[in-house]
């Protein structure tokens, strides 16, 4: 089969590859319909994730065909269009047993900071991912869903991370009607987390980014204030202006470990990997949540320590909060609200490339040439 | 008492000074204003839900996957997960490093993960190596994607995340590519010298 295989820092290309095969009773085999590049994979491209080994297959947001299923599969049969989770969980173990699927203690050998996750290294379970036109699903019958008829499938592999992990750092931020929201971070996660606020009842939704064209789809998409922080001496300070020096009642975090808007943070972090990314966009939280606030921080980060302001959070009373999704669990309610059109998933994905393109795609992605926001891979064009 | 003037903001009074909308308002504005303004219909609230029979689990604890063999795992968990993956098994000299790591260091020290960092630096240059004596040599015009610049048309694609940051990204791409020729070159002349007598 074709897949995009990892050649090290900032290289990959399009390979042939084994197959996968069921390998154990509850696995199924998906043909891959439709993938999308996450911002985390861009961690990965970047050398950032420990133990990103060469011949990786990076994708964690992906939808396709059951193609193959294991003996014990029975919720699954060949032929069902099934959207994938992006976590890999057994749903079993003490934390699935509670709702804390991205958490599964089963899936993952090599750490237990983290849950399983297709295609993203082997510190999170070494299970190659769907920029592929096959993957290995395992817990077939725990992860994956059938796709309702009704639904688009730009929006299904939307849920299976991005949107959902929008709407999941809105509910860890326990927004109280006609809070203050601020919103570091205008890529899919943010957009989402923005209309995601208002379902919640914030009062005022503002979007922090400095990308015109991602700014321009807060307004858009999300109907939010935004604010350019190249505009800006310190951002900082102007969030306190915005909120008559009380600071942000929440402040969600969907940037993560690649954050710009400080050079040396930069370029100690994300180019010479000084440290585990850059840890400005929580900074910048840090700073301007209001005293006693809340901060959600969904924007992704790895296992290397960071240099961030923990005293700050301890002396103004903050409250942290933070988890990947824990995916399956957002996706009855968050059908409805998709359905009804209170949050339009689809209306971020910009770019469609086909599978043999994906070396083009994630620099354009990673550079956001041409007003990129979401890209889209499609193996079945290629 | 005296009444605070109307300049003071409002984190040095009792209160917002200016009220967020109102209900009617931001709903006539907004898609679906207010749908989870109850906790209650917010999926993740509370963080823990007890409930292992709505999972789809029908089983108390998995069936082992074979291949477990040799299988590394974190010595914080008490045993090899019962599923895993075996997408790139450990080889080689990286595969050494990666072990090391994994048997001698918990998740809890900063060696482990700087061992696996090495280790992954070694695995991309052994493998850069090896492609030079494979049909299929690694090509770093066509695996970084730079090819990207132009768009199907052939014009140049416009905007840019990072103009300045960017400049950086050939120097850490290329750098060590010139670095490790440059030591090579150094070797090899201190070594033909050293044959001349």
């Amino acid at each position: 089969m074709r897949a995009m295989t990892y050649r090290g820092p900032y290289k990959l290309r399009v390979e042939e590859k084994d197959k996968p095969r069921i390998e154990h009773p509850n696995d199924a085999i998906v043909r891959v319909q439709l993938a999308a590049i996450c911002g985390s994979d861009l961690h990965l491209y970047h050398g950032l994730m420990p133990d990103t080994r060469v011949g990786h297959t990076f994708g964690h947001e992906f939808i396709g065909v059951v193609d193959e299923v294991g003996s014990s599969v029975e919720d699954l049969q060949v032929g069902d269009r099934v959207m994938v989770p992006f976590n890999i969980f057994c749903g079993s173990c003490w934390f699935c047993a509670r709702g804390l699927y991205s958490n599964c203690h089963n899936v993952n050998p090599n750490a237990t900071a983290v849950g399983g996750i297709y295609g993203y290294s082997h510190t999170t379970g070494g299970y190659d991912g769907g920029q592929a036109e096959y993957v290995r699903v395992p817990f077939a019958d725990v992860g994956p869903v059938k796709i309702p008829d009704w639904m688009h499938d730009e929006d299904a592999v939307l849920l299976t991370d991005a949107a959902a992990t929008g709407y999941f750092g809105a509910q860890l931020g326990e927004i109280a009607e006609g809070d203050t929201v601020v919103v570091l971070g205008a890529g899919p996660v943010g957009l989402i987390a923005a209309q995601s606020s208002w379902l919640m009842g914030a009062g005022r939704v503002i979007v922090i980014d400095h990308l015109p064209e991602r700014l321009e789809k807060a307004r858009t998409m999300a109907h939010a204030e935004t604010l350019d922080y190249d505009e800006y001496d310190d951002i900082v300070v102007e969030m306190k202006k915005q909120t008559d020096f009380l600071g942000a009642d929440v402040v969600i975090e969907a940037v993560g470990a690649e954050a710009d808007g400080n050079f040396l943070q930069h370029l100690a972090g994300t180019k010479l990997k000084l440290q585990g990314g850059s840890p400005v966009a929580l900074n910048w939280a840090i700073d301007g949540v209001r005293k006693g606030g809340t901060i959600s921080v969904v924007g992704a980060y790895g296992p290397i320590p960071n240099a961030v302001k923990f005293g700050d959070a301890l002396n103004k009373g903050l409250t942290l909060r933070m988890n990947q999704t824990p995916v399956k669990r957002q996706w009855p309610r968050m059908f409805e609200h998709v359905r009804n059109g209170h949050l339009t998933p689809r209306d971020m994905v910009t770019h469609r490339f086909p599978l043999e393109d994906i070396s083009e795609a994630y620099h354009v992605f990673s550079a956001k040439l041409d007003g990129c926001i979401k890209p889209l891979i499609v193996p079945s064009a290629s | 008492m005296t009444e605070p003037s109307s300049d003071v903001p409002s984190a040095y009074v009792s209160d917002k000074r200016t009220p967020a909308p109102s209900r009617e308002e931001l709903r006539a504005r907004i898609p679906g204003w207010g749908a989870d303004l109850d906790p209650a219909d917010r999926p993740s609230h509370p963080k823990l839900q007890y409930a292992p029979d709505t999972t789809g689990a029908r089983w108390r604890f998995p069936d082992r996957q074979p291949g477990a063999e040799g299988r590394e795992h974190s010595i914080e968990h008490a045993f090899l997960t019962p599923v895993f993956g075996t997408a790139q098994p450990l080889h080689g000299a990286s595969g050494a490093i990666r072990r090391l790591a994994y048997v001698r260091f918990s998740e809890g020290r900063l060696a482990h993960w700087l061992l696996l960092i090495i280790g992954d630096r070694v695995d991309a240059w052994g493998s850069h190596l090896r492609s030079f004596a494979s049909l299929h040599p690694d090509n770093p015009i066509t695996e970084t994607g730079v090819l990207g610049e132009l768009s199907a048309s052939g014009s140049a694609r416009s905007g840019r995340s990072d103009r300045r940051h960017q400049l950086l990204d050939p120097v850490i791409v290329a750098g060590p590519w010139v670095a490790g020729a440059g030591a090579v070159f150094l070797g090899v002349r201190k070594a033909a010298r050293g044959l001349r007598g």
